[in-house]
This record gives C-alpha cells, structure tokens and sequence, in this order.
C-alpha cells in the first residue's frame, strides 16, 4: 500500500488513544507496516491531544509532518481547525461538529473561533448525534473511523474486526453501530 | 504472529524473556507504563516504591543476590536515585541490573529537558538506545547480558516518542535464569575508601574494554550509502535521519556509551562532512569532538525539544517549507470536574495564600483562573521551600503561607523535610492532598492507597500517625466541607507549630458513586463559581450554566453560590 498517513486529534478523554491503536491493529492485520505515536500524561487532562499513525513499508519517523498528513480526523471544531495544517495538498478532513469549551472560553477570557475549515475536502458531521444513536456518546471516535473507512481500501468486516479485538467486549454492539453509522454516512 | 507495541510494553517483553524476576519502579511519564506492563507476567515481582532511589536499591539488592531486576523512571528520577546508582557502578552487579530511563524532550510532561546520556557519562554507566519497538525488546535482553558479562548497572534510555510509538514487535519467549551463587564480597560490595579506591580502577578498566568492544558490537552499525555526508545518530533520531535523508551514509548508534571509537573514526575517514543529529545535549558531537575528529551538529539542532524528519530535512536545506500551526485559542489540561484540588485550592485563594507548590495533577491549579501556585520545583521541594522562606521572613510571612503536595509525592520526597522542619522549630503549614492514588502519571497505587500494583489489598500507610510521630500537629478534612476546611486552614496557618493539613478526598475518577449532575435556576451572573475553574460551568450573556456531559454533581459551585441558585449533585 501507498504510505498513508493520519493524525487523529481532539480533546483529552474522547478516546484517541483507542482509536489510533484500532487503526494500527487494522493495518498489522493488513500486512502493512506501520507506526503509531501517542502521548500520554499531562495532555490527557482535558487538554488537546495529538495521535500520529503512518501505514506503508518503509515508513521510519513515527511522526508525521506538518503538510504530509492523507487525513486529519477531528474529534472537536477547534481542534480540527489547529490540526488542518497537517493536511498534505488533497488531503481529507474527517471532523464532529461538535464544539467543547477550552478554559479560556469558559471563563471569559478568550473566544471560541468563528469561523469554518480552509480544506475543501472536508467531511464535517455531527458525530455525537449518530454515536448517541448508536447506543453511546462515548463512541463519537468510532463513528469516525467509520467515516474514514469509506475513504480506505479496507474491507468492512476486517475493520470490524478490528474494533473487537480493541474494544471492551461490553461495549462491541454499540462500537459496531457507531462505527457503521459511520460508513453509511 | 506480529504484535504492535508501544515501546514500553515491549521494554516489559523483553524483561520478561530475560528472566527479570524483580522490578522495582516509581511511575513517571514516559517511563510509567513499562513496570505496569511488567506486572501483568506473574514470573515477575512488580512493585511501585516510594520513590526511585529506593527503586533502584530494591532492584540492586535483589540484583547483588543473584536475581536479574529492573528499575523504571523518567530522567528526573534518575536524579533521585543517582546516589545508590553511582556507587553501583563500583561495585557492579552480580545479577544482571537495568534500569530503563525515559527522558523527555520538548517537555510534554516534565519540568525539565535533561539528558540521561550526561548523567551516564559522569556516572560511568553504559547506555544503550534503541529506535523503535523491536529495539526496545531486544535491547532490554541485550542490556542483561551486557550487564552481567560486564558486571556493571545498564541504562537503557528512552524518549517520550520511542516509550509512547506503536510499531510491530516480533516476540519470544521467556528464558528463566536460575538464582546466581550468592557470595560475601565486602571488597567488591562494602564501598568504604581502601576498597572503593580498588573497585574505581576495576571501572576504569572495565570502560575501557567495553570502549574497545563497542567496536564489534552489532548494535553499532554504519550504512554506507553517499558519502558526501555522514550522520552519527541513536534512538528515534535515527528514524528520522533515515526518512528526511535517504542518501546519507548513517551510523546508527546503539550502545551510546561508551562510544565505538574505531568505527567513528573509520566513518568519519570515509565522508565528506561528519554530523551529529542529537536531541537535547551535544553528547555524542563532544566525544567525538574529543577524539580530535572535525566534526559539527548543534549549530544546525539547538539543545531545545525535540525533532521531526521535516525538521532534519530543513536543517539540511532541503524540502519544502513546513505549514506552521495556526495560532488559535489554546486548550490547556485542567482539574477534572468534580477533581478534590480545586476545592483545597480555593480556599487557599479566599485566605490569600503563598502557595509553594509541588508536582501532580494539582499543578494544573497555577493556572487561570485558579492562579494559586508560587513555585513547582522539584518532587517533595515544597516542604523544605516554605521553611526555608519562614528562615528569610520571619514567622509572620509563614502565617499566611503553605506548602502544598499530593500524598504520593509527599511519600516520595516531603517526609524528610517535615522531620526538618519540626527539628528546626519551624511554624510551616503542609498540606496533602490526600486523593488516596497517584494521579498525574494515570493512577498507580501507592503505600497510602492501600492496594499494591495488581490492585491486591496492601498494608496502609497512616499518614496521621507517621506525621504526629515526626512531632506535627496534624488535623484531616475534606476540602469538599469548604467552610470547615477553609476555617481549619486559617488556624493552622495562624498557629506557631509546624502542622499538616491532610485534605483527604479521593480522587473524583475512583468515585464510582454515581450522583445527578447540578443545575442553575436564576442565576445572577455574578461570576462566583467561574473562580472555580470548572470545566463543567460555562459563563454565558444570560449567566451560568453547567454542562450535564461533564458535570459529576461534586456539588462545590453549591457551596460557593452566594444565591442558592445552583441544585442537584452531592449533598
Ligand atoms: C523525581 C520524579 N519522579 C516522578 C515524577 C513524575 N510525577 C509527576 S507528579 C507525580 C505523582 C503525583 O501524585 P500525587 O502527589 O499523589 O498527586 P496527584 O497527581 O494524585 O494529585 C509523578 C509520579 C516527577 N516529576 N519527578
């Protein structure tokens, strides 16, 4: 395969490390090379957090560089817009609508950006409703994944597959709601 | 089959091939989840100490006894346990000892940007660097081995993007290593002077073998490819040299102490121009440098965080320009809602407290709108940082101050002070943030919570009792009573003894309880519980409201609302 690359971002505690490690299972399964880099710690409280995954042989950097980036997928508007500048010339923009007050708006003492993404390849929808439908608003990352599967060559039940191998066996039907509310758009 | 893996589950894979029967650790990002990897193999004895000095003591005993044992930290620990760790480099191992430290640049969790190879170098301890998962298994193996055959502690030193990155990990499986003869040795183990001056020549002349070895080690490779240029690199820096610069010839470090002399200087024969890539100090450009071979590198990196291919490819003047992140309104982490902090700290706020501050999750207070921290240092710095003001001004300055720490961290380094400051007949006011757990570094067990690494029952620290016992006057509260805590504030720091003030709460992430979240009728909008720095309350035209996806019914913004407008949650 191509070398792919993706960076997944949003807000502290919706489930980005689980979502870069279910792509990264996905493409081991694959037979693809790949590289995923978390970080974890201080960010994770209520901060934004970054997760880079790179698929293809030959890949080395576990990072992927600014203006290299085949997708971004946004958990959060404000986060999307910060991580747009990723997006290599083409490059898709996956991003919930939804919008989550960082403590300077919250107090006052900043304001939330109005204004909407310069990508043209943008698929912007409101994740959170279809996860809510789904069974939970907990599972707006896996609704994503679902969108981005429309734009990869993978076959749906090894995506599938993957989310059960990943996920909390407890919550399989929901993720796999999500995850095709997703697909179908 | 295959398995990805961050680096750090693949450091406690590669413990556990080697027959490591003892880890002994202290969490710290990035560093943390190796020994939390560990303790899922039964073969091994996992353990979170008090801190990393006593974590490497534990391993080297166990190491001393015949027992191969790893300590697990991140580069500021490695300071903490630098005084057993030193002499262990005299007196050797007998087992096999490792200790895997993780240090971080760019500061994505850290005070401070240093660099474990320095502290390697002055302690005459190897290093070796791997640059990706399966690395970091077969490295962790090979450090053992190097351990034993050079009877000598191992660093094994990781970065936040090689502890933190997935990459596929071809694994195997555990060879058990019987108990190793132990022999009293007090010439090789008792380091007073007549035998320590022995065991310093047994150092320098093991390094100088091991220099000669690292020659033909196969972890230290060059990859002749144009020879225009030539890049001495290690770690995850290696990666990146390799995507930004396909055509460079390369030599790949992995024993990054002490360095393969013969083979630099070979290398550096056979190229153009010889360059270090290296983050943070200029380790490997001053050895070589000292081997009177020309050579540069910080000119082009600087010593400040970290680097990417794209930035490696501009060093070299190639690629095209690198998008810059848009200037936007930041995200800063904050307390959770519902967190115990930031009911401890608004009191702080309403009594107008100095506040010397330490590190955990309630650092995050020093920020707006909560605001209340003077100083985070150093783990534990807090205690001895209010006596040593109350030393510069007087007793009074001490009635309107606090030291302030997290039970952990006050285990981990703010016993001794206290015991200071009661010898010194000091006046300070400390407060423990008793939340029964490590929180910061993502919830480990602790001798005070009770539970040990599996989560089994444990013996409890009784933290009123060791502070009565050091001659404290202790007094417990939950911050969430404000009144009773705030008051209870205000006459120990008035008072002229040296006393502890535990706020013991847990942490809002273990409370399982589950309340109904608060709501605001006919709010006022006079701003009272934004000072709260509640992520969960958003200040609108109309007034206040709370957002019920993040609202826990902690019930504090209750108490602090000076018109009863706000209900539900806790009573
Ligand atoms: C010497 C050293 N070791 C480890 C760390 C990493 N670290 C930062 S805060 C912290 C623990 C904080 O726990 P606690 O004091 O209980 O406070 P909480 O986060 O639970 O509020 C740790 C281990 C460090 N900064 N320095």
């Amino acid at each position: 395969m191509k070398k792919t690359n993706i960076i997944i971002v949003g807000v502290g505690g919706q489930g980005i490390l689980l979502t870069s490690k279910i792509l990264g299972y996905l493409a081991l399964d694959m037979g693809e090379g790949v590289k995923v880099s978390e970080v974890h710690g201080m960010s994770q409280r209520g901060g934004s957090v970054i997760t880079h995954v790179r698929i293809g042989d030959d890949v080395h950097s576990p990072l992927v560089d600014p203006g290299e980036a085949d997708y971004v997928l946004s958990f959060e508007m404000l986060e999307a817009l910060r991580a747009e500048y990723f997006l290599r010339e083409g490059g898709v923009l996956i991003s919930n609508t939804q919008q989550i007050l960082p403590m300077p708006v919250i107090t006052g003492s900043a304001q939330y950006p109005d204004k909407m993404p310069e990508t043209k390849n943008a698929v912007l929808l409101d994740a959170l409703s279809l996860a809510e439908e789904a069974g939970s608003a907990r599972a707006v990352n896996i609704v994503l994944l679902g969108v981005l599967a429309r734009f990869m060559e993978w076959p749906q039940e090894k995506w599938e597959s993957a989310i059960e191998a990943c996920v909390p066996p407890k919550t399989l039907e929901t993720n796999l709601r999500a995850f095709r509310a997703g697909l179908k758009g | 089959m295959k398995k990805l893996m961050i680096g750090n589950e693949a450091i406690a894979r590669g413990a556990w091939e080697s027959g490591v029967k003892v880890v002994c650790s202290y969490p710290g990002t990035p560093s943390t989840e190796i020994t939390e990897f560990c303790a899922k193999y039964p073969e091994m004895n996992c353990q979170w100490a008090p801190n990393e000095k006593v974590a490497v003591e534990t391993s080297f005993g166990a190491a001393m006894a015949g027992a191969r044992a790893l300590s697990c930290m991140k580069h500021v620990g490695v300071n903490v346990a630098a005084d057993p760790l030193f002499t262990a480099a005299y007196t050797g191992v007998n087992a096999g000892l490792v200790i895997a430290a993780a240090d971080d640049p760019f500061m994505h969790s850290s005070q401070n940007e240093q660099d474990t190879r320095m502290i390697a170098r002055s302690a005459h301890i190897p290093v070796l660097e791997p640059a990706d998962s399966q690395e970091c298994l077969e490295f962790t193996k090979l450090a053992f081995d190097l351990s034993e055959q050079y009877d000598t502690p191992v660093f094994l030193r990781l970065t936040t993007r090689l502890a933190h990155s997935r990459s596929p990990v071809e694994a195997g499986e555990r060879k058990e290593k019987p108990l190793r003869e132990y022999e009293k040795n007090p010439g090789k183990y008792v380091m007073m002077p007549g035998m320590a001056r022995k065991r310093h020549l047994a150092v320098e002349a093991r390094e100088k073998k091991m220099t000669l070895d690292a020659d033909s080690m196969p972890v230290n490779r060059v990859e002749m490819r144009d020879k225009k240029l030539g890049v001495v690199c290690a770690g995850v820096v290696y990666q990146y040299v390799r995507e930004a610069l396909p055509d460079a010839s390369v030599l790949k470090l992995g024993l990054s102490y002490p360095l393969p002399e013969q083979m630099i200087r070979s290398f550096a024969a056979q190229v153009d121009q010889l360059v270090v890539v290296e983050e943070l100090e200029p380790v490997f450009e001053r050895d070589i440098r000292n081997m009177g071979i020309r050579v540069s590198g910080k000119d082009k990196t600087g010593l400040q965080g970290e680097l990417s291919a794209a930035k490696v490819r501009q060093l070299f003047g190639g690629g095209a320009p690198v998008p810059q992140e848009p200037a936007l309104t930041g995200r800063p982490p904050a307390l959770c809602p519902g967190c115990p902090h930031r009911a401890t700290f608004f009191a702080m706020k309403k009594l107008n407290l100095t506040v010397f501050g330490d590190i955990g999750c309630y650092t995050l207070s020093a920020l707006p709108p909560i605001g209340m921290m003077d100083s985070t240092l150093c783990m534990g710095a807090s205690v001895g940082m209010a006596f040593g003001a109350e030393k510069a001004r007087g007793k009074e300055f001490s009635r309107k101050t606090v030291a302030v720490l997290g039970d952990s961290t006050f285990i981990h380094s703010g016993i001794t002070p206290l015991i200071d400051a009661v010898y010194g007949g000091a006046s300070t006011t400390t407060v423990i943030l008793d939340n029964r757990i490590t929180g910061m570094t993502g919830h480990q067990q602790n001798p005070a919570s009770g539970k040990n690494i599996l989560g089994e029952p444990a013996p409890q620290l009784n933290l009123e009792a060791l502070c009565e016992a050091i001659g404290a006057t202790v007094r417990v509260c939950d911050p969430h009573d404000l009144k009773q805590f705030t008051q209870i504030l205000k006459e120990e720091t008035q008072a002229d003894h040296v006393s502890v003030v535990i706020a013991r709460r847990p942490c809002v992430l273990l409370d399982k309880r589950k309340k109904e979240p608060c709501h605001i009728d006919a709010c006022h909008n006079c701003g009272a519980c934004m000072k709260l720095g509640c992520p969960a309350l958003i200040k609108t035209e109309k007034g206040v409201v709370i957002d019920r996806t993040l609202c826990v019914g902690c019930g504090l913004c209750k108490q602090v609302c000076p018109f009863n407008a706000i209900q539900g949650g806790e009573a």
